[in-house]
């Protein structure tokens, strides 16, 4: 309003000093109602122009982009795994450690030919899926290095409860060459390092079909597995019915035994997972009952101002008259 | 009785720091004792002690 009553003011100046030429072409620019650059209809049109145009990009734009931007195709990303009621996954549950001690025997006798375990000594298994003479017994089949003697020749000596679990081969190269040119992964921390965590690793082991469907693309040396991301594995499927023979009598068919080696893999990722969960409940019964108390004690405090009643007292009305 | 309390406990701070201290750890000990005891329950037949017994051989302890 401001900047437009200068505007007016600074013309009019400019009409005043130079004469009527100005002041008529002013007075005919600003009635003539007719004229083509303010036409109503115009200004309708090139707004429904421009909204159409604003629209119509906004649109495109979703239309390439969507509601969601995936950086993979479906089958890049593989199929999501189903998700499972796992009871060692629900808050108040311990490991069960019969299924540990299931899933370590068919850790040692399938996954342990190709895949390391290497960040889990022999120690940690005592105590949650060995006894100690199980154990010591398992970690003298294999020899470690010893530290240098007095000439500096490394020997080899029996395994201890301190010794990690040996790889298959000696380095990745080893075992890129003994598979194809495949990595298979190390597995102490598969479970954390994939998304979907027990249920993918559960739904890898029992996925594979029988034969890929029609029109997949299965590259040379790979097969087919619908939830690994891009669809070719270089490991077949190995759980087969009765693979393993359970020494607790458990059948050993090829969903248990996914499950036990599943419950296995995520101990050997998360061996603190028990003492966690027994801490996270005192901590959470403990604080729970503090939270009771401070709302309990806020209530008391404030009850004084909560319960107090505001009266309003009215001003004497003698001197006014009644109303009829 | 509230008396008795005040003049044993409260009324000198070492003793009442002494109460403090001591009565933080019997709650600690009976607390743990009891939330161990329902886990424990909690996870009957699921716990390494529960199975340990199985392959254990008799006489020689852990």
């Amino acid at each position: 309003m401001l900047a437009r009553s200068c505007l007016r003011s600074t013309r009019a100046f400019a009409g005043l000093r130079n004469g009527a030429v100005h002041i008529s072409k002013r007075a005919a620019s600003s009635s003539s109602s007719g004229s083509a650059a303010e036409s109503p209809l115009r200004l309708n049109i090139a707004a429904a122009a421009a909204t159409t145009v604003a629209a119509g990009s906004i649109a495109w734009y979703y239309h390439l982009y969507g509601p969601t931007a995936d950086a993979s195709t479906p089958a890049e990303e593989g199929l999501h795994p189903t998700k499972y009621p796992w009871v060692h996954e629900q808050w108040f549950k311990s490991f069960d450690h019969q299924a540990l001690r299931r899933g370590f025997q068919v850790y040692r006798e399938v996954c342990a030919s190709c895949h390391s375990l290497s960040r889990v000594p022999y120690r940690t298994l005592v105590g949650s899926v060995l006894t100690v003479d199980e154990a010591k017994a398992l970690a003298e089949e294999n020899e470690y290095d010893t530290e240098p003697n007095d000439q500096g020749d490394i020997e080899k000596r029996p395994g201890k409860l301190s010794d990690y679990l040996p790889a298959p081969y000696a380095n990745d190269e080893a075992a890129r060459f003994a598979n194809n040119g495949a990595l298979p992964p190390d597995l102490s921390l598969i479970v954390k390092a994939r998304h979907g965590g027990c249920d993918y690793v559960f739904n890898l082991l029992t996925g594979y079909p029988d034969e890929p469907p029609a029109g997949a693309q299965v590259g040379e040396g790979l097969n087919f597995n619908p939830y690994f991301p891009g669809t070719g594995i270089a490991m077949a499927r190995v759980l087969f019915d009765g693979v393993v023979e359970y020494e607790d009598g458990t059948p050993a068919t090829t969903s248990q035994m996914a499950k036990d080696v599943t419950e296995f893999l995520n101990w050997a990722a998360e061996p603190e997972m028990d003492d966690r969960k027994r801490m996270g409940m005192k901590v959470l019964v403990v604080t729970s009952v503090l939270f009771a108390m401070s709302v309990w004690v806020k209530r008391y405090k404030w009850a004084w101002l909560k319960s107090r009643k505001i009266v309003y007292d009215p001003p004497k009305t003698n001197n006014i008259a009644p109303r009829r | 009785m509230a008396t008795a309390i005040y003049n044993t406990l409260f009324r000198r701070n070492w003793t009442m720091l002494g109460a403090v201290f001591v009565g933080a750890f019997a709650f600690e000990i009976g607390y743990d004792n009891v939330m161990n005891k329902v886990w424990d329950n909690n996870n009957r037949g699921r716990q390494w002690k529960d199975i340990r017994h199985k392959y254990v051989e008799g006489g020689d302890d852990e």
